[in-house]
């Protein structure tokens, strides 16, 4: 967070009266959304940077739905004069660029705060190195009507150890007992999309959740793009006429949007009757309607592309899958990166077959759906996912979702995941994000069929060989008797026929399947 | 006739031993080819004027994953077949089911035993009384016919008068198989149930027609349709055969004659000179007995016989219609409406004397 330019809007007020658009309309939601918020924020620290995340969360009951919330990362660390800011003062950040990230503006953290501030009177105390000699400690609130941080306590203190990453406490008053399966069922999905994560969670009643890495390849981390000219709307575009220093519409547009180069400027501008040299500023409100409109026809602008999207891959995925369930079979696949009204994204998906994956009705179907590596928890049945999972003609592909032990992962990332709600607990069903899902699923689904079908070919074979094995010597013996000849005649021969033929039948099933 | 047979069993069983045995050497798919005993494989034999089996032929190939096991069956049956021939013992199909669990030969159930144990019949040609298996026995014969028996060991050479026992003397494997040495009879009356057979010992009936009885019990189980064909063949008895006025009666009569559809894998077995004596249909009226209306069950049967090619012959056909006619059925006990002798005095010398005419 330190890297960017943050513009404080007087914010904190507002979501002070509006909490339970962020998530904090209960003490049983605030608590989940509250671990969630904190844990995001401590991964992304860590991920942005290609540090490996070890994140530790510990969650202390004192008493009278007091909870007092301890979480530590490993990551980048805050500078020392950001830390106020940063968890003070309700941000409105990284100013007009997109990227992947789990929260948007850095907003949920800051939040959190608030709502321990507001409802145990708590203070936040922070902890954090970016790794040099000292380390620095904060305590500190959020005057909520001047949106500013309040500094109660500050200290600055050696750091022999090198030490590099934030710790961050506060109570607030919550609902563990309630909240605890949706925070354990948090921990676990987020872990099956973070292979390369350390994740450890202490709860109240001392129960340790510990999910180690088992890998130290991570995704390239997203990069920070301008916005693509589908993805602004007229007020984006006047706030950036008012901070940009170019001096005519041909460098404001290649200066500030994704995948606009001079030619493109040029011939974009001619189509929407704006002169090449004008100076943004002077643009009147009805040339800018105008532009913004231009930009949402205009069809010569290139495709955003996903440099800002950081996937988890196909081998990770399949890697935290069979940690989480060690199945007989995971199919994973990525497809290429799309784009819904000039946000790029990504799908990303898996179908795991058998191992401790249980046989589930089919009204309770395991599916895990992720979004910028968020496990969405909430409205499964709302979800475009499980729109697609629906529509689907699984007999197509031998799949039966009521009788075979199957799960599915679905994960989007997006510079700009298309929520249906604030809450951010469902995505909504854009024709192009359905379009995708539908492609990664029946792509993922023919794979499982093609090592079903392979599968079953070697068990049929296992099976042939067995009766012959069974069958084979009986046949020798009675003609022994018959004959009435003094041994066995030699079946080891017609058997290694048999053997011939089924690995044959094996070799011919591996070459259909590919 | 069967101890020269028991010889020709042995001798098939140990060729095709010896045949599995060196394709199995050789490195081959050890297999056997039987006739095929599918109804489509069934056919009427003009000249034996029985059901044969065709040139079809059904594969029991160890090559092939659903016959290895039905061929593993057969050579298991044909294995204890031998043992029990060699060693001179009997067995019935159930003992032959129950052997069947000792040596992990899976049989469904005895019904598949049963199919293994026909099996190995068309496969050698011969009823499995040729390799001793012998149904459970109910047919019983009484006569002034001297017989010696054959087997078992301990009875070899012990002869025996069939006219001895008022109760008849049950038709088993060692009265099928003995020696004919004297007989004084000179026709044999085959009669389908018990209560008559007895009722023709209280008669004499043996005596004053001078005959041979036997009791079939119902269809004539194998062993007693192989005695009726040696009492015909070896010592020349003209057969009279006796059954109820409807269409099983009848079949009984045509199965002893002609053989069953079952056994067309097997000869040896009909008795083609053989005659149906009644009752006939027509014998309802002829002799005014009291009777019965078919039922359903009937009708059907009579509808089916009517299109067995055993059944083409005008005498069979006619009553068949005559059947289809009346509607009415009557039993052999009918008679006893007209007195306890009727059946043995009015009616027996009667048709013997219709069928002599022709």
């Amino acid at each position: 967070m330190s890297r960017e330019k943050f513009q404080s809007i007087s914010a904190a007020d507002f979501f002070y009266r509006n909490r339970e658009i962020a998530g904090f309309d209960n003490p049983v939601r605030a608590t989940y959304t509250i671990i969630r918020e904190l844990v995001e924020n401590a991964l992304d620290a860590c991920e942005q940077y290609s540090i490996p995340p070890d994140v530790r969360t510990k969650l202390i009951d004192e008493g009278n739905s007091i909870y007092r919330i301890r979480v530590e990362d490993n990551g980048i660390g805050v500078p020392y004069d950001q830390v106020p800011y940063a968890f003070g003062q309700i941000l409105f950040g990284s100013k007009y660029t997109l990227r992947q990230s789990r929260g948007i503006f850095g907003l949920g953290g800051k939040m959190a705060v608030l709502y321990g501030q507001i409802t145990a009177h708590s203070s936040v105390k922070v902890l954090s190195s970016t790794g040099g000699f000292e380390k620095y400690f904060y305590e500190l609130n959020i005057n909520v009507q001047e949106n500013k941080p309040i500094i109660r306590r500050k200290e600055v203190t050696p750091n022999p150890g090198r030490w590099r990453g934030t710790i961050i406490e506060f109570s607030f008053e919550g609902d563990y007992i309630r909240a605890k399966p949706k925070v354990v069922e948090y921990f676990r999905q987020t872990s099956i999309l973070l292979p390369y994560a350390n994740i450890l969670f202490i709860d109240p009643d001392g129960t340790l959740y510990r999910f180690d890495k088992i890998t130290d390849e991570m995704p390239k981390p997203a990069e920070t793009v301008k916005p693509h000219p589908y993805g602004v709307d007229l007020e984006i575009v006047h706030r950036m006429i008012n901070a940009t220093r170019s001096s005519t519409m041909v460098d404001f547009l290649v200066n500030n949007f994704h995948r606009v180069g001079a030619a493109t400027a040029m011939n974009f501008l001619k189509e929407a009757k704006i002169s090449q040299n004008a100076n943004p500023r002077t643009l009147d409100s009805k040339d800018l309607l105008r532009l913004v409109n231009k930009m949402k026809e205009y069809d010569g602008f290139q495709p955003p592309d996903a440099q800002c999207l950081s996937p988890i891959g196909e081998e990770l995925l399949k890697k935290g899958i069979i940690r989480e369930f060690r199945p007989e079979y995971v199919a994973v696949t990525q497809r290429g990166a799309s784009a819904y009204a000039g946000y790029p994204f990504i799908v990303e998906a898996a179908i795991a077959y058998g191992g401790d994956i249980p046989i589930t009705p089919q009204d309770e179907m395991l599916v895990f759906r992720f979004a910028n590596k968020i496990p969405l928890l909430y409205d499964l049945h709302s979800d475009v996912t499980m729109k697609v999972i629906k529509k689907i003609n699984w007999q197509r592909y031998r799949l039966d979702l009521s009788s075979m032990p199957l799960a599915f992962f679905v994960h989007i990332c997006a510079t700009k995941v298309p929520y249906k709600t604030v809450g951010k607990e469902y995505i909504a069903d854009r024709p192009e994000v359905e379009y995708e899902i539908e492609w990664a699923l029946k792509t993922c689904a023919r794979d499982v069929r093609n090592h079903l079908a392979k599968k079953e070919k070697a068990d049929i074979v296992q099976r042939r060989l067995s009766v012959f094995e069974k069958y084979l010597p009986m046949i020798a013996q009675f003609s022994t008797e018959l004959a009435g000849n003094g041994k066995p005649p030699d079946y080891e021969k017609v058997l290694r026929r048999v053997q011939a033929h089924a690995k044959e039948v094996e070799q011919r099933s591996l070459v259909e399947a590919e | 006739m069967l101890r020269k047979s028991n010889r020709e069993v042995l001798s098939k069983l140990s060729e095709i031993g010896n045949e599995i045995y060196s394709e199995i050497e050789r490195g081959e798919f050890p297999r056997i080819r039987i006739p095929s005993r599918t109804t489509s494989n069934i056919v009427f034999d003009e000249e034996l004027g029985q059901f044969v089996l065709g040139d079809q032929r059904s594969l029991r190939s160890a090559a092939n994953i659903k016959q290895i096991r039905s061929l593993t069956q057969l050579l298991w049956v044909a294995s204890f077949a031998k043992r029990l021939v060699s060693e001179e013992k009997s067995s019935t199909l159930r003992d032959l089911y129950y052997h069947s669990l000792n040596y992990g030969i899976k049989f469904r159930d005895q019904t598949e035993s049963d199919d293994t144990v026909t099996d190995l019949e068309t496969l050698l040609g011969e009823p499995r009384e040729g390799f001793n298996i012998f149904p459970k026995e109910r047919s019983a014969i009484f006569g002034d016919l001297e017989i010696e028996y054959t087997t078992p060991e301990t009875h070899k050479g012990r002869r025996v008068n069939l006219g001895s026992n008022p109760d008849g003397v049950m038709v088993g494997l060692s009265v099928a198989q003995a020696d004919f040495l004297s007989c004084k009879a000179d026709k044999v009356f085959v009669i389908e149930k018990n209560a008559v057979f007895r009722r023709f010992i209280e008669e004499r009936v043996y005596d004053k027609f001078n005959a041979i009885l036997i009791d079939t019990a119902g269809q004539a189980p194998r062993l007693a349709r192989l005695l009726i064909r040696r009492l015909n063949q070896e010592l020349g008895l003209p057969v009279y055969l006796l059954t109820d006025a409807d269409p099983w009666g009848m079949h009984i009569a045509m199965v002893i004659i002609r053989g069953s559809a079952n056994a067309a894998h097997l000869r040896e077995l009909t008795t083609v000179k053989a005659k149906w004596v009644g009752l006939w249909a027509t014998d309802i009226k002829r002799f005014s007995l009291p009777s019965f209306p078919l039922t359903k069950l009937d009708e059907e049967r009579i509808r089916l016989l009517e299109e067995d090619m055993r059944y083409r012959d005008f005498e069979w056909q006619s009553e068949l219609q005559e059947f289809k006619k009346t509607k009415r059925r009557a039993e052999l006990e009918a008679f006893s409406a007209h007195g306890l002798t009727a059946i043995v005095d009015k009616y027996l010398p009667k048709k013997l004397k219709m069928i002599e005419e022709g």
